[in-house]
């Protein structure tokens, strides 16, 4: 989905959902097995065009993470975090989001980035080296990846705040505090393992203290690097959050129909001024923890197999295919348009060029500072003498 | 401490920086039942760096813990743990994240003896990977063993050499204060000779990596390598380069290079931190306190230069402290004064 514009009106409008977060069970509107299943706090009415584009967003973000993996192991990337078998949770949750909404997502989280409009290219461009941002957070309503696991929940907090503040500002003295109607949303991605940092949980009290107008969406992928969920939390993710005094749902994250609603609710909730709410999105890790890492060494293929007949992307395509809310033209075109996104993308991506070393110092701060203009003219000399200069751009 | 079997041989004559590090934490878990490792993924996956690979095989999920992802709470806990008599050994992934932990290191376990009134000794072993060079970026990438180096109370050690790596980390767990082991990334592949069995190491005196003349090079830990290669550099054009390491950067032994730069009357300290209130500062304040007489130049300095550290293969590597820059920075203070 190359640069398409965030709808403004994103999800709402051809969704009906009544119902908010609390229930006990898992959330699952659509069956592994591609089966409608009715939910009673989660009654949604999705027409086949609805269910066609969040195919076709799981397709393409699918595709990206193939050739993100692909060009990593020509030489092409430093490095890649796959998202395989997360489609559902992140293009769920992301086309959930209004255009002025602000996620905070962590290394994984391409789809999310994906369906706020960036182009793929820029993602290539992180894990090549050549930028250490790629979009504009505030065009795309969209923060960095946050690499230091569990600082953007406190960060999704803050904005939060903010934006609460924005509200009591714009109504005036005149008019009763604490309401947020209508106003942006912050949505805070992280993992199961960042559950346990110190400052997920501290995101949790200040959210429920100040009423914030935060989603935490918490991907259950079950697996932080070597570690099985089991060894961050007695107690299912989502039941956490009663703790702090918000609700916790968890959602079936493979099933994109029911992330989509679960998390248009707990955002309308956010927006309505009722607070926080803790999403888990029950999912798997597919693929290894990065291109550096080796899974065999302590997963079972039989695990991974389990998992693979839950797939996303699959459930959808039996159900669309099943109620015949698709016809093989347009699988066929998901398909060239999924090709076409892969051909530029290696194209572009190895296009790009590298920028000049000294660059290095360009936003180290917002302005000149007399010490590192020294550091960059001394450093530039270095390289001009350097008898070896090498591939080096300057 | 209690000492049960000495140091097993392992019969390797050579083996990799990893391994010794590796073989160190075995021989500890042998003789001393207190102590146990811990951090994440340490257990089957055997560390980020695979240091503890095959240990839990070896020792048991009791004693080779994987650990609920918080860097503040195993610390803390390895605190706790250590006050009441184990002997913990906690891993850090890397040096960046004990950030987390940093109120856990400074105000607790770095200051508890003190508050206590010298009754609560805390004889924990903190290892992390430090240092750039491996394509990591801005936030996987610092050398902040020169921040830890400022704090009284910690020990600070950065093993360069695959014995110093095999041999530290006994010592350390016999110190009843707080110990820091910083082992540089880009050192874990580097193999050379095991002495078998084992050399005693100390954990109190820098070491003379390579003897010379006319100028000292003082360093530690990732860069002593490309140190040891710019001596060489410097040797091919009729310079005699001592190389100093400092191996324990706090408490710093001054004496060591004191003494090698009183004989050859220059010196440049090459230290992967940002050059700014950086370990290579103290050194060279330390020269200028007490070696001003006996030099014949300014004190040299090759650090890091002062930016997050980019990502960018190249960019990186003009960032970082190299052979080539070291010998520049030499050829500069040979010809100074
Ligand atoms: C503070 C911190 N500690 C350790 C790491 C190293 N690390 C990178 S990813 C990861 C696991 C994260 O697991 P989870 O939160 O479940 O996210 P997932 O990778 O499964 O998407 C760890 C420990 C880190 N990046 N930051
Ligand atoms: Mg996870």
């Amino acid at each position: 989905m190359p640069a398409s514009p965030v709808s403004r009106v994103a999800a709402t409008g051809d969704l009906r959902i009544v119902g908010q977060a609390g229930s006990e069970a898992l959330v699952q509107l659509l069956t592994p097995e591609g089966e409608r299943v009715d939910h009673p706090d989660y009654v949604v009415d999705a027409p086949a065009e609805r269910l066609q584009s969040l195919y076709r967003d799981m397709v393409l973000a699918r595709r990206v993470d193939e050739e993100g993996t692909a060009l990593q192991r020509q030489g092409q990337l430093g490095l890649w975090a796959s998202l395989r078998g997360q489609e559902a949770a992140q293009v769920g949750s992301a086309r959930a989001l209004m255009a002025d909404d602000m996620a905070f997502p962590t290394y994984r989280e391409h789809a999310v980035v994906l369906c706020r409009g960036v182009d793929a290219v820029q993602i290539m461009a992180i894990f090549r080296g050549l930028t250490h941002g790629g979009w504009d957070p505030h065009r795309f309503g969209l923060a960095p990846y946050s690499i230091v696991i569990g600082s953007q929940a406190l960060h999704a907090v803050g904005y939060a705040l903010g934006v609460q503040r924005d509200a009591a500002r714009a109504r005036g003295p005149a008019r009763p505090a604490g309401q947020t109607t209508g106003s942006p949303v912050a949505v805070a991605y992280f993992g199961d393992g960042a559950a346990s940092q110190g400052e997920v949980n501290e995101a949790f009290v200040w959210a429920g203290v100040y009423n914030a107008p935060v989603v935490f969406f918490c991907q259950n992928n079950q697996w932080a690097i070597s570690q099985p969920a089991e060894r961050q939390t007695r107690v299912p993710l989502y039941r956490r959050a009663d703790g702090f005094g918000f609700p916790g749902v968890r959602v079936d994250g493979n099933d994109v129909l029911a992330v989509l609603a679960v998390t248009l609710s707990a955002l309308q909730r956010a927006r309505d001024g009722g607070g926080p709410t803790l999403i888990e999105a029950f999912t798997y890790r597919i693929g290894a923890h990065t291109t550096a890492d080796d899974a065999t060494r302590y997963r079972s293929l039989a695990e991974v197999e389990t998992w693979k007949l839950k797939d996303p992307l699959e459930r959808v395509k039996a159900f669309l295919h099943r109620k015949q809310l698709a016809d093989p033209a347009f699988f066929e075109q998901v398909g060239a348009e999924s090709d076409a996104l892969a051909a530029r993308l290696r194209r572009k991506c190895l296009g790009m060029a590298d920028p000049p070393a000294l660059a290095m110092f360009d936003h180290v701060y917002a302005g000149e500072h007399p010490p590192l203009r020294r550091q960059r003219a001394h450093l530039a000399a270095y390289l001009d003498s350097s008898p070896d200069p090498g591939e080096v751009p300057r | 401490m209690s000492v049960g079997t000495r140091a097993v041989p392992t019969g390797a004559a050579t083996g990799t920086y990893r391994e010794a590090l590796r073989e160190a934490m075995r021989d500890a878990l042998r003789r001393d039942d207190r102590v146990f490792l811990m951090g994440e993924d340490v257990g089957a996956y055997g560390g980020a760096f695979a240091v503890s690979l095959g240990l839990l095989e070896e020792f048991g999920p009791d004693r080779i813990r994987d650990t609920p992802l918080s860097e503040s709470a195993f610390v803390g806990a390895g605190i706790g743990a250590a006050l009441g008599g184990m002997r913990p050994i906690v891993e850090i992934m890397t040096v960046n994240f004990s950030l987390l932990a940093l109120d856990q290191l400074l105000n607790n376990a770095a200051t508890l003896l003190h508050m206590s009134g010298g009754q609560y000794n805390v004889p924990l072993v903190v290892r992390m990977t430090t240092g750039a060079g491996r394509q990591l970026a801005a936030q996987h990438s610092h050398s902040l063993e020169g921040w830890y180096a400022h704090i009284p109370g910690l020990r600070i050690l950065a093993p360069a050499t695959i014995d110093d790596a095999r041999g530290m980390l006994w010592p350390a767990l016999e110190d009843p204060d707080p110990v820091l082991i910083f082992e540089h990334g880009s050192l874990y592949n580097v193999s050379g000779a095991l002495s078998d069995p084992p050399a005693e190491v100390d954990i109190c005196h820098a070491a003379i990596r390579r003897p010379g003349a006319d100028l000292t090079l003082v360093t530690y830990g990732g860069t002593l390598p490309l140190t040891l290669d710019a001596a060489q550099l410097l040797a091919a054009e009729g310079c005699d380069a001592e190389v100093v390491d400092l191996r324990v950067l706090r408490p710093l032994d001054t004496a060591t290079f004191l003494e090698s730069v009183r004989r050859t009357h220059r010196a440049v300290v090459i230290d992967e931190g940002w050059r700014s209130g950086s370990l290579a500062a103290e050194v060279s304040a330390r020269l200028m306190e007490e070696a001003f007489d006996d030099l014949d130049a300014p004190v040299g300095r090759v650090c890091s230069a002062e930016v997050p550290m980019p990502y960018a293969r190249h960019m990186e590597q003009a960032a970082l402290p190299s052979a080539d820059k070291v010998a520049e920075a030499a050829r500069r203070v040979l010809a100074g004064g």
